[in-house]
């Protein structure tokens, strides 16, 4: 019931502000945040947020923005507003990718050189626990259930799951090398993975833990060395998938009930990480060395703008 | 006292039973040990960069902390037994002193001579050694051995990531300095094959053969050395011990770039090197050992992470599976480097790009674009299958 409230409130707040969007994106290079209206296509402003910002998320209220600025061993948070710092998390070190939990309360950080996923309380500004993970985490999701945190290591090539409620590590999931990204389903009931150096996509049941699937992701004219799938998304419907897939500067669309790679759309280049828009109407590349975002148009699958944003795109987010 | 003893005992079964119960499985322990031998400080051209004793040994310890990382996920532990031979002595039997039969993985960072005397060992004959050290060429050929895999890339390989990149540049015209070492002259054979294979001439080729008083005289001599030799693009120098190469550059009597073993460098790893978390390893690896991260470290990582690798895929710590699984198809070792390293059946080699260097900017990653192969872009450089002399594989 809450559900449908927020979709019918979120539904009203899109009609009246006339499809007003923003688009933020980290730019590491720049130690700055790009702000974008992607209906316009247009690069707004761009402002500095601190040293070598990188993972980005934004509250359920869409209030505050969340950012590892990764040289400076802290996460901002920064008001969707006015912009404005408003308080810094303790992340631990060099964060980089981290997870909010559906609820709000808390943060997942991936501490890769620690090789730790830092608990935070948002409201309290503390860590609850540090909890040891292999060596260099980095994909971190929690499952829409709120009964998982999982945790990708890229060189200990395991997926751990923590339990929530106790945080602990329950089990570990074996996968191909390197992980980089992870996305549970909406239902909760399968588990998406980026594995970057093997080029492949595995899927794994949540309430067994096995492999239900792995994909090699192959693209014809394209090397196996230049396929390196990084973010991955899966849409609200659980109709489709979309894998970036790094330097093949291609977002793979992937058919989620049968697994089917549908088609392969040209973006910009290493192409890293993939946000949706609210209303899940298109999808945001962060193009790394062609330091610029696509727009994707997904009732067509097809590419309709390139935004340049600044040095090194990251992490990205949309807000109504 | 003898009660409290007993007590004692009894609660570290207790607990060493109860953290086995955690587990849920028996441990299963993965030796791997790494040989080396003391070296004399060599005579260097300045005092710029200090002469680093323990190259290598930092590398495969933080391999293992990588290994115990993932094993205690795995319930597997391994542990490096470290064998550093003194100056005086004799790797060999060191090598028969040490490696116990319950050791199948050997890490050796030796130079050619020894490293073939030690892989002709009865003593070496069911094990696997991992040579972190040479370049050669022959030993990766004609004379490869069945128990040997080479990490580091040969003298091939770097000569073709150099040739790419200067057929890129447009560089097509090869003044070719070499000294008269007899490794300077294996890198010079291997500059050769690779002008030949790319097309590229080499319109020059001569010696430097240490006669002058380089530190005084290097700016008169330099100049008076290349100026007979005309029209040519870049300056190609083979120089392994760095004797001479650096005094080279800004001193040609034309200006010409400089690349080799000095100016811009072939490498397999490079603290200039940051991409694909390479930052990451560089970082770790600094704060292990309070210094930059050099070609041997890295390959004696690699090494040790080939290893943990294998085992954990293949559940063992047995030879055979592991050793099958490294020169399989499914073999994809993560390598910061932004492709999957495995290793060339036909040789034992570890296929890797190739970065090109110079002292403070990465200047590109070999293969260069646009270099094809059929099974994969990494075998454009060195010996390829259908030319290697090495007879044992397929």
């Amino acid at each position: 019931m809450k559900q449908i409230l927020l979709s019918v409130g979120l539904l009203l707040l899109t009609v009246t502000i006339a499809k007003a969007e923003t688009v933020f994106v980290t730019l590491e290079k720049d130690n700055a945040i790009a702000i974008v209206d992607p209906i316009k296509g247009k690069l707004l402003k761009t402002i500095k947020v601190g040293q070598r910002p990188r993972g980005i998320m934004i509250s359920n209220d869409n209030k505050h923005l969340y950012i590892a600025t990764s040289d400076d061993n802290t996460i901002r948070i920064i008001d969707s507003e006015t912009l404005k710092e408003i308080g810094q998390l303790p992340s631990g070190d060099d964060p980089e990718t981290f997870a909010l939990s559906p609820t709000g309360d808390r943060l997942y950080v991936s501490n890769e050189d620690d090789n730790l996923v830092t608990v935070i309380d948002i409201a309290a500004k503390k860590v609850i626990k540090s909890i040891k993970v292999g060596v260099e985490p980095e994909g971190i999701a929690v499952s829409p259930d709120n009964n998982w945190v999982v945790s990708a290591s890229e060189t200990t090539n395991m997926i751990h799951w923590i339990n929530t409620k106790t945080l602990e590590i329950v089990e570990n999931t074996l996968v191909d090398p390197r992980p980089r990204a992870v996305h549970f389903s909406a239902d909760s009931q399968q588990l998406w993975v980026t594995s970057e150096i093997a080029g492949t996509l595995t899927i794994i049941d949540v309430s067994t833990k096995k492999i239900i699937k792995n994909i090699a992701l192959k693209i014809q004219g394209v090397s196996r060395d230049k396929i390196l799938p990084v973010g991955v998304v899966i849409d609200k419907l659980g109709n489709y998938a979309y894998v970036a897939m790094g330097s093949a500067n291609r977002v793979a669309v992937i058919n989620a009930k049968t697994f089917e790679v549908e088609k392969f759309l040209l973006v910009g280049q290493r192409v890293w990480n993939i946000a949706f828009s609210p209303d899940q109407k298109r999808l945001y590349t962060t193009n790394g060395t062609s330091n610029d975002i696509s727009i994707i148009d997904l009732s067509s699958h097809k590419v309709t703008k390139s935004v340049g944003v600044g040095r090194y795109p990251w992490g990205i987010v949309s807000k109504p | 006292m003898k009660k409290f003893q007993v007590l004692l005992i009894l609660a570290l079964i207790f607990t060493l039973f109860q953290s086995n119960i955690s587990l849920a499985k028996p441990k299963q322990f993965i030796k791997i040990a790494y040989i080396t031998q003391e070296k004399s400080i060599p005579a260097a051209l300045s005092n710029l960069d200090a002469f680093v004793q323990n190259k290598g040994l930092v590398g495969a310890a933080l391999a293992i902390e990588d290994n115990n990382t993932t094993g205690q996920f795995t319930a597997q532990h391994y542990e490096l037994v470290k064998i550093i031979v003194p100056l005086t002595g004799d790797p060999q039997q060191w090598f028969i002193k040490n490696i116990t039969e319950d050791i199948n993985f050997i890490v050796v960072n030796l130079p050619v001579t020894q490293l073939k005397l030690i892989a002709d060992l009865p003593q070496a004959q069911n094990k696997l050694l991992f040579d972190v050290a040479t370049r050669d060429d022959d030993l990766r050929g004609q004379q490869c051995r069945d128990n040997l895999l080479h990490i580091q890339p040969s003298r091939t390989m770097r000569a073709d990531a150099l040739a790419q990149f200067m057929l890129k540049k447009r560089w097509q015209k090869w003044f070719l300095v070499s000294g008269t070492d007899k490794n300077d002259r294996l890198f010079s054979k291997a500059l050769q094959r690779s002008a030949k294979k790319f097309g590229m001439k080499i319109i020059a080729e001569k010696i430097w053969s240490h006669t002058y008083d380089a530190r005084r005289t290097a700016q008169s001599d330099v100049p008076l050395f290349t100026q007979e030799v005309d029209d040519y693009d870049v300056l190609v120098i083979a120089d392994e011990k760095g004797l001479f190469g650096e005094y080279l550059a800004y001193r040609t009597w034309k200006p010409r770039p400089v690349i080799g073993t000095q100016g811009l460098v072939a490498t397999s790893w490079h603290r200039t090197h940051e991409q694909w978390g390479a930052v990451q390893m560089q970082n770790r690896f600094k704060e292990a050992a309070g210094r930059f991260m050099e070609e041997e470290d890295y390959a004696a990582y690699l090494a040790v992470r080939a290893i943990g690798e294998a085992s954990v895929r293949m559940k063992t710590n047995q030879l055979t599976p592991i050793k099958n699984y490294l020169l399989g198809d499914k073999f994809a070792l993560q390598g910061y480097k932004g492709k999957p390293l495995s290793f060339r059946a036909w040789n034992g080699q570890l296929r890797q790009p190739i970065l090109l260097a110079a002292p403070r900017s990465l200047v590109t990653v070999a293969p260069i674009e646009g270099f094809l192969h059929k099974t994969t872009e990494l075998d454009t450089l060195g010996i390829d299958l259908p030319e290697s002399k090495c007879e044992k594989k397929e």
